[in-house]
């Protein structure tokens, strides 16, 4: 009796062994077995993505040129309350740069200039997300996971730039086409700019980009050949907030 | 045995209640499997037929997670090695392009209720 009781308990602790190791053999298997995700053909990339926005070259008519090619192909709602979707718009300079009153730019105060999300070095939207729905990639985009995102605004409040926006409405009732290219959102989920990833994966430029007549330049912050590196070195640039330490991506050429 | 008189009905009750859904439904019709719409221009899907039948929900998800979250965006195909875009509206819905008469069938007969449609646009032509 005791030598079977002895036996039971043996085998019981190899059984419980055996589950404890059994995962992460399965595991194993896959990983070893063929690779079946590829990047596409052609993408494009870079250490860090950046944006520089010419203030010079920015009239009325192409701001709003920029904000309808990225709203229309986003399926971004345009609803006409404090409740609006945005993901960039349109603000005068004394918003933008309180905190930076240089003399010289004191003429400026009203003049209206375009903004969105700065996709921080060190953003503070995803430190405080509980899901990790918006997360940082590689190469410093600051990209939304909208499968994710359970809705609690900790990354609306985060934010300092108040670049985000929340869906409190399916947006479908607000657009009266659809863009094929990108899904819509739904309601109760938090959304902004996200650098049109989905086209820099597919070799194309960002749709505000295209549409800015040159206004806006797009690219490696690393690479000293990149056209947002030789901007910066030629003029005097701002970004938003500098003192809180978030490192934003998207320059103001002034 | 004590108490026979109660425990014995007790366990009649009891067996009949836990079989109840069985012998209710004896001569009711038995499932079938709702008659799909295929894609007449196309001779496989991105994998074997089986595969996708009970896989295709996971596989979206990975592909969901490869392409948001990892930058991925192609998928080699076990059955021909060929490349496929991973995307739902791309990819599936370019064959599967009346999402009524293949994706709904089956998801009716079911009873789920998939929310992907919430986001993602059906191909034109459909509801
Ligand atoms: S601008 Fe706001 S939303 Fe964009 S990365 Fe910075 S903190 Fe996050
Ligand atoms: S980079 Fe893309 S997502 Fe961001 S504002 Fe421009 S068009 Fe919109």
């Amino acid at each position: 009796m005791k030598s079977s009781r002895r036996k039971f308990i043996a085998m019981a602790g190899f059984a419980a062994l055996g589950w404890s190791v059994c995962p992460s053999l399965t595991r194993a298997a896959t990983e070893a077995g063929p690779k079946l995700y590829f990047k596409e053909e052609g993408s494009l990339e870079a250490s860090q993505w950046a944006m520089a926005i010419d203030t010079k070259k920015l009239d009325r008519q192409i701001m709003n040129k920029c904000i309808e090619a990225c709203h229309t192909l986003h399926n971004v709602p345009d609803i006409d309350s404090d409740q609006n979707i945005k993901w960039i718009w349109i603000e005068p300079f004394r918003n933008l740069f309180y905190d930076q009153s240089h003399p010289n730019l004191k003429n400026k105060a009203n003049q209206p200039f375009l903004t969105l999300c700065n996709h921080c070095d060190n953003p503070p939207c995803v430190r405080v997300c509980p899901t990790r729905a918006t997360f940082r990639r590689p190469d410093g985009i600051v990209l939304m996971d909208f499968h994710r995102c359970i809705g609690c605004r900790f990354c609306m409040a985060g934010c300092p730039y108040g670049s985000r926006s929340f869906n409190f409405y399916d947006p479908r009732i607000y657009l009266e086409n659809l863009s094929h290219e990108y899904p819509t959102r739904s309601k109760g989920v938090v959304e902004k700019c996200e650098f049109c990833a989905h086209r820099l994966d597919k070799g194309q430029m960002p749709a505000c980009v295209e549409a800015s007549e040159g206004a806006l330049l797009f690219g490696d912050l690393n690479d000293s050949n990149s056209d947002v590196r030789k901007a910066l070195r030629e003029r005097y640039s701002l970004v938003r907030k500098p003192k809180l330490g978030t490192g934003p991506k998207v320059y103001y050429l002034i | 045995m004590y108490h026979s008189n109660k425990i014995i009905p007790g366990l009649v009750i009891f067996f009949l209640a836990m079989t109840f859904p069985f012998w209710f439904n004896i001569g009711s019709e038995a499932y079938s499997t709702p008659e799909l719409v295929l894609p007449e221009d196309h001779e496989h899907c991105v994998e074997a037929v089986e595969f996708m039948r009970a896989e295709h929900m996971t596989m979206l998800n990975e592909w969901r997670d490869a392409y948001v979250r990892d930058g991925y965006g192609e998928y080699q195909s076990m059955l021909t090695g060929e490349m496929y875009a991973m995307s739902l509206t791309k990819t599936c819905m370019n064959c599967h392009n009346n999402k009524g008469d293949f994706c709904d069938r089956c998801h009716d007969s079911v009873s789920v209720d998939p929310y992907c449609w919430d986001c993602h646009i059906e191909p034109e032509g459909v509801e």
